[in-house]
């Protein structure tokens, strides 16, 4: 946490600052994605979707954001 | 697997879902979304492969394949593919849970990036977690019956052993262990990898196993959606003949015009 009232994370390995206190669904959101076709890992942890709009994104988080693509 | 009941009603019972389409295919490797989702249409198939990668947080508005393949309609089997130990794989799955919000997922790990054969101790291992924590695995691995069987003690609800090397096409390079597997299975069989043209997937059907999964055989084709159609008569050919009953071999001829009668 800064002065600046941001804090900093990693999302799909690369740093980024962000809003203190800001939800991840925000956060997702922000970022051009729709929270429901996405799925959240925190620092290893599934967030589970029905609680993305309550956790706050912290100080030094890791934050991974997939979605389906093809596959074989 | 009920082999008395007429071939219309024929259908396949995975984890309690029911098909009528016994073959899957993968997502992968296509030109563009539209040919793929015009190549799932014209194999008929109701179960397509997809991956779980991270999203390109520089360019949001990439199209999405859930624009293309309506998992509404089509059941989306998340893959594990790209994952060389079992942590990986479970770390995958459990986001293709919540991304997707099924059970029903595809477990492989693989052993080596040159054959991608899968690494059984890692797979068994992996699968075994994910039937604790709820998942229903159906499972790549080799085309081994002990193997097969230890999957399904683990509570794999498919058994999906490679025909040939992922990606490869070489076809089924041994029908006596893919046919030992059928024969020792409580659960569903189906052959994934290996597959390259349509007699490969008739052959897989014939042998008795319940469906087949591909990917690259129709991706690679020249023309992947008349592929797609020839994979589909293949797979209903196949399953057609396994049910018929194929004549018996003989080492001669045996004419098919009466003796009797002949001037």
């Amino acid at each position: 946490m800064t002065v600046d009232h941001t804090v900093q994370i990693r999302i799909n390995g690369e740093h980024r600052r962000v809003v203190e206190g800001i939800s991840i669904a925000a956060l997702v959101s922000e970022l051009g994605f729709d929270p429901v076709r996405v799925a959240v890992e925190r620092n290893l942890e599934v967030v589970p979707r029905s609680t993305l709009d309550d956790v706050k994104v912290e100080d030094g988080d890791d934050f991974e954001i997939v979605r389906f693509v093809g596959g074989g | 697997m009920n082999v008395q009941s007429p071939v219309g009603a024929d259908s396949w019972t995975v984890a309690g879902r029911t098909f009528t389409s016994r073959l899957i295919v993968g997502t992968g490797k296509y030109k563009n979304l539209e040919e793929n989702a015009a190549a799932v249409e014209a194999s008929g198939a109701q179960i397509v492969t997809v991956a779980v990668r991270r999203v390109n947080v520089s360019n949001p508005n990439e199209p999405m394949l859930t624009d293309f393949i309506d998992p509404k309609k089509i059941t989306y089997l998340p893959n594990t593919a790209g994952c060389f130990n079992a942590d990986d794989a479970i770390r995958t799955l459990r986001l293709a849970r919540e991304a997707g919000g099924w059970n029903l997922v595809k477990l492989e790990v693989l052993g080596e990036a040159k054959t991608l054969y899968p690494d059984m101790r890692e797979t068994l291992r992996a699968t075994e977690v994910l039937v604790k924590e709820g998942f229903e695995p159906m499972v790549y691995c080799v085309d081994d019956p002990i193997a097969a069987k230890q999957l399904e003690e683990a509570g794999a609800v498919a058994i999906m052993p490679l025909g040939a090397p992922i990606g490869s096409g070489l076809g089924i390079q041994n029908r006596v262990t893919i046919r030992l597997i059928v024969e020792g299975a409580n659960v569903p069989v189906l052959v994934d990898a290996g597959v390259g043209t349509a007699s490969d997937a008739a052959q897989a059907m014939e042998l008795g196993c319940d469906g087949v999964l591909m990917n690259t055989a129709i991706a690679e084709a020249k023309e992947p959606v008349m592929m797609a159609r020839a994979m589909k008569a293949a797979v209903e050919a196949g399953r057609l003949a396994y049910l018929a009953g194929r004549m018996q071999k003989r080492r001669y001829a045996d004419p098919s015009s009466p003796l009797a009668g002949l001037i």
